[in-house]
């Protein structure tokens, strides 16, 4: 809290005149018929997004070019409040003349770009920034739609918040890279829950898939088993659970994603424990069947790992 | 522009007597009135004519207490404070009853007795017709253990009234404090605490067309509080600090010319707020929140299906219209309304609610200005909607 936040309130003051003049007079608000797609040799796709009982619904309309994939025609209905449409009519205007693929790239960050008056002054107030979410989610919808596929399949995986576009790997990496313990910390360094806030804790706006106070409870917690495997106990006094779990964790981590890059896989078999010594089993899967480093080149690379990273009394073998 | 004012349960305008009767004691009677000399004393007649006025207006005996504070909020948070402070000096676990359409002075200073301070709090439901019922109250109270039952007058969104009298007169009779916040009714229709046997009842000048920032807190003879502020000996200790003498003064004669205007509100602002009324609902699709019959008669919570709440308030203010929302987008807190969510109602409306409150100052031309607008309103925004 700071001088700044003990008033409040103004909440249009803080709107550009962009989002004003575009809420009291949208120029893209409408509905194309199959009929003035067909006109325009174009394929009519509609895309609904969101619902009055969530405070927020827009139907997207946009006529594809049948011949080169142009949005050469598009407008907009919404239910929701002055940003909401304002940020409607100006995603509705970026579309026009893009493929559906450059349309795709568009975002809510986009949208409300557009609409500030200047450019280092935003556009609207930080707990209005949901409202421009909308408009991006539509556009996937109806890339979607137009595509035939899931929208899922165009959505960048796992998006903690909307508002900031920040991915739940990007807020795992920001805590471990630069040792963060709040979630103040986290919104300086990434922009994520500085906007609507639905993010930073359930109760908010919007009910979330995953929220930074969680994100950043288990992130933590998982740097401190890891930290404490590092600094305490030897492998060789580790139950065999543990052993286990530090090899598999090894795979998981270093091996896998790189055989993976090359259409291989790899599967542990079994891992036994023969006096000092612990003998990983493996097979290897996909492209790694067969390929002649497999045995050679490969092999050692992940035995060396494993003594490097785990323990050097690990050694592997081939099944 | 020609600007309408129909927010007036959020505030109301304050009548110029009232400024009238304020202004001289900030210039030339700005003594403090706990001083021995003249400066001070100069002004205990005009606040003990004040108080005179309070008493009277409210029905309250010489012999009940009513401390001049800074707003119903303040109000509030004594009482609940209070009650739990005196559980925890007896040693006792503290259970409050309260319902479920509060103002958030209310509900926000039990949650956080609940969730900080482990009082057991009963939030009442509403019935159908959103009123909190006797038969809700009788199966939550436990005599013997509740010790406080808090339910508001009439409602800030809806205006729907609560049948304060028995729910008062029933939690006497088991014996638990009874406190209602009556912010919404003092003014509006006539409270005496004659009929209703309340223990605590708490107002605010501000929505009786007195200044903002002085309330009142009505403390019945034989409850007692722990007061929120200690200092001074000011309000028979029970509520320290400098008393706001303009504000006392101003508070004084805006609660007896609102009650001098009982009959006109009920017959004046109740036929301006019909004819409201009957044009909304008037218009296809719309709704009014609760029977107009249980209702203050200056409040109109409608439902414009298809057009989001905020953006109709967005239309209005642009024509100059003020009117206000408790629905989701409007605030900064983006919680859905709690008396839709209460009254159990289609999820739907709970963004589209607009609510019209009007004064004795509303005039007819401005219910006619408001109607055309309202009407212009619901057709542009209607041609944008994606769900109507």
């Amino acid at each position: 809290m700071a001088k700044n936040d003990l008033l409040g309130g103004s909440l249009w003051d803080n709107y550009s005149a962009k989002v004003a003049d575009r809420m009291d007079n949208p120029v893209y608000q409408g509905e194309i018929t199959e009929a003035e797609a067909e006109a325009m040799n174009a394929k009519l796709i509609v895309a609904d997004w969101g619902a009055e009982s969530c405070g927020d619904a827009v139907r997207l309309y946009w006529a594809v070019d049948k011949d080169n994939d142009k949005i050469v025609k598009a407008s907009f209905k919404s239910f929701g409040c002055g940003t909401a449409i304002a940020s409607s009519d100006m995603m509705v205007e970026l579309c026009l003349g893009k493929t559906v693929d450059e349309a795709i790239q568009i975002t809510n960050l986009d949208v409300e770009k557009a609409l500030r008056d200047n450019p280092d002054t935003p556009a609207v107030p930080p707990q209005k920034m949901h409202c421009s979410v909308m408009a991006y989610d539509v556009i996937k919808q109806a890339a979607a739609i137009f595509k035939g596929v899931e929208k899922g399949i165009l959505d960048d995986d796992e998006m903690v918040c909307e508002c900031a576009r920040v991915t739940l790997k990007t807020i795992q990496e920001v805590i471990r890279i630069n040792d963060l313990t709040s979630v103040e910390q986290i919104t300086d360094y990434t922009k994520a829950g500085a906007f609507c806030k639905s993010c930073i804790k359930p109760g908010g706006h919007e009910k979330k898939k995953f929220y930074l106070e969680d994100i950043l409870k288990e992130t933590r917690a998982q740097m401190e088993i890891e930290a404490a495997q590092k600094r305490e106990v030897p492998f060789a006094e580790r139950s065999t659970f543990q052993k286990m779990r530090m090899i598999e964790n090894f795979f998981e981590a270093e091996i896998k994603p790189l055989l993976h890059k090359d259409g291989g896989d790899v599967e542990i078999l079994d891992i036994k424990e023969n006096g000092a010594d612990t003998v990983v089993s493996i097979s290897y899967k996909g492209a790694c069947m067969g390929c002649s480093s497999a045995l050679t080149g490969t092999l050692s690379f992940i035995e060396q790992g494993l003594k490097d990273k785990v323990d050097a009394s690990i050694s592997v073998s081939v099944e | 522009m020609e600007r309408i004012y129909l927010d007036s349960n959020a505030t109301t305008v304050v009548d110029p007597l009232v400024k009238q009767a304020m202004d001289p004691f900030f210039c030339q009677m700005y003594g403090n009135p706990n001083s021995l000399h003249r400066f001070g004393t100069e002004t205990h007649p005009a606040m003990s004519i004040a108080l005179d006025r309070i008493y009277d207006s409210l029905g309250a005996a010489d012999e009940d207490d009513i401390i001049i504070n800074g707003c119903a909020t303040e109000g509030n948070n004594t009482i609940f404070k209070s009650v739990f402070m005196d559980s925890l000096a007896k040693g006792k676990p503290c259970h409050i009853i309260t319902s479920q359409i509060e103002h958030p002075s209310v509900l926000h200073t039990c949650q956080y007795l609940e969730k900080e301070q482990g009082v057991q709090v009963t939030y009442l439901p509403v019935n159908s017709d959103g009123i909190v019922t006797l038969d809700a109250l009788k199966e939550a109270l436990v005599p013997g253990k509740t010790s406080l039952v808090s339910v508001m007058w009439a409602n800030n969104e809806t205006g729907l009234i609560n049948p304060v009298k028995e729910l008062a007169e029933y939690t006497k009779s088991q014996g638990v404090l009874f406190h209602t916040d009556a912010v919404q009714a003092v003014g509006k229709i006539p409270v005496s605490l004659k009929e209703v046997p309340a223990d605590f009842l708490t107002f605010s000048a501000h929505k009786f067309h007195g200044p903002k920032g002085v309330g009142g807190l009505y403390i019945r003879q034989g409850a007692s509080i722990t007061p929120l502020l200690h200092g001074g000996e000011q309000m028979g200790k029970l509520r320290a600090g400098t008393v706001n003498v303009p504000y006392m003064v101003g508070m004084g004669l805006a609660i007896e010319l609102a009650v001098q205007h009982t009959e006109f509100y009920d017959t004046e602002v109740r036929r301006l707020r019909d004819k409201l009324e009957d044009a909304i609902l008037a218009l296809p699709d719309t709704m009014i929140i609760g029977d107009r019959k249980f209702r203050t008669p200056n409040t109109i919570l409608a439902s414009f299906k298809g057009i989001e709440g905020e953006a109709f308030l967005w239309d209005l203010n642009q024509k100059g219209i003020a009117a206000s929302t408790g629905s989701a987008c409007s605030s900064e807190e983006l919680e859905a309304d709690a008396t839709f969510q209460a009254m159990d109602m289609d999820n739907n409306l709970s963004h589209t609610g607009v609510r019209f409150s009007l004064s004795r100052f509303t005039t007819e031309e401005e219910i006619d200005g408001a109607i055309d607008t309202i009407q212009k309103t619901v057709h542009r925004l209607r041609a944008i909607s994606s769900t109507y």
